[in-house]
């Protein structure tokens, strides 16, 4: 009851609050989400992707 | 509808159907079962329900539909039906074997050292009569080669720019925005320099052959000598996978025919393999994207599904919960 009292307080006893709580964690899951499925996806992937040969093509000075 | 009716109707169905000779008939039997049926053995009973229920009846239903959709899939046809067929199976192309691609799984991307491997067989041997024109040279960048290597690869190309400021054509050296270039002007020029067959633009090869990663490596590697009694016109091939056996293309890929430069051996199935890795990248360039997406939606999805699940359950507890009393009136000696 203290922790959903405290919940209450912090974040939606003012809509102001509330509101800029609900976009700010929007946009913190999503780029926490896309981070995370991305690393499975490259581990997954590990040695097939273009990343991961691009060193034997590089060389020196070279942009991309 | 069925399940809207109760077990009871079915089984008086069944007593009506079986006695409709005589009226007397019905009766008695009637009678009689009205008058047995509370003191009838129990295995009778149960016996009765299993042949009469809707369980069972649905189950029935199911496993004959199950059979004959089973039978369908495997055979081509449906069972007892006799077909008449005035081509042969062999109209239709073998069908390809199914190959362990290392981009066919849910989470795999393709294999890019093998685009790139791809991609020099058919600068090599395809683009010789095939064109690619939904690929440029930007899109080779990040992807099989670096944008340095891409635009020493556009350089090497003549293009037809302009009109300058005389009102003039020119040539100049490609650029990375380049599309690839047509091996023929136009489609008239392509069929005349191949004896009347159209080489298929490859961009989106993969996509557009039933079978498609499968098919066209089946297709690759599959050339043979004609089996007796097919008769293959001159400047034609035998292909046993190509719907009818003789293709106009004839049998390109052979051992060493090109040289990697990271020392893979250039078998015809290797290159056949890379060929097709790469048509399929070209195909599907958002293939990573796509995949990408799919995990994320499974996963958002599914939470959701849980999640809904659970509040339908917590705002249904009151009416599951509840106990329904039945309270006699007071007698009101009205």
């Amino acid at each position: 009851m203290a922790l959903a009292n405290a919940f209450y307080n912090t974040f939606v006893k003012r809509n102001s609050v509330f509101v800029t709580s609900i976009f700010a964690g929007a946009f913190a899951f999503s780029v926490g989400f896309d981070v995370a499925v991305n690393n499975f996806w490259d581990r997954w992937n590990q040695g097939k992707q273009w990343k991961d040969i691009r060193a034997k093509y590089i060389q020196e000075d070279a942009d991309s | 509808m069925l399940s809207r009716l109760p077990a009871a109707a079915l089984k008086s169905q069944s007593v009506l159907g079986a006695s409709r000779s005589t009226t007397s008939a019905f009766r008695t039997r009637a009678t009689s079962q009205v008058r047995f049926a509370s003191s009838s053995s129990a295995s009778s009973a149960t016996l009765e329900s299993l042949l009469t229920s809707r369980a069972s009846l649905i189950s029935v239903t199911l496993f004959s539909a199950g059979s004959i959709a089973w039978y369908t899939h495997l055979y081509g046809s449906l069972p007892f039906v006799g077909e008449v067929h005035a081509n042969s199976l062999a109209d239709d192309g073998l069908h390809p074997t199914t190959y362990p691609w290392p981009h066919k799984g849910l989470f795999d991307t393709f294999d890019h050292a093998s685009i790139r491997r791809g991609f020099q067989v058919y600068r090599e041997v395809c683009a010789a009569c095939h064109s690619l024109d939904r690929i440029a040279w930007r899109n080779l960048v990040g992807v099989s080669h670096t944008a340095d290597e891409a635009r020493a690869l556009a350089e090497d190309v003549e293009y037809t720019d302009g009109p300058d400021d005389k009102g003039e054509m020119f040539q100049r050296p490609g650029k990375l925005s380049d599309y690839l270039p047509p091996p023929y002007a136009n489609e008239e020029a392509a069929r005349a320099g191949n004896g009347g067959a159209l080489p298929p633009d490859l961009s989106l090869i993969i996509k557009a052959r039933h079978g498609g990663a499968d098919y066209v490596f089946s297709l690759l590697t599959g050339y043979m000598d004609p089996p007796a009694g097919v008769e293959i016109r001159e400047d034609m091939s035998y292909n046993p996978y190509f719907p009818g056996g003789a293709i106009s293309m004839a049998r390109v890929l052979w051992d060493n025919l090109v040289e990697y430069e990271d020392g893979t051996p250039a078998t015809t199935s290797q290159m056949a393999k890379d060929i097709v890795t790469f048509l399929n990248w070209a195909a599907e360039p958002e293939h990573d994207e796509r995949k990408k997406m799919g995990i994320k939606a499974v996963i958002l999805f599914s939470a959701l599904f849980a999640i809904s699940i659970q509040v339908k359950r917590f705002k249904w507890t009151v009416l599951k919960n509840r106990k329904i009393f039945y309270n006699p009136p007071k007698d009101l000696k009205h």
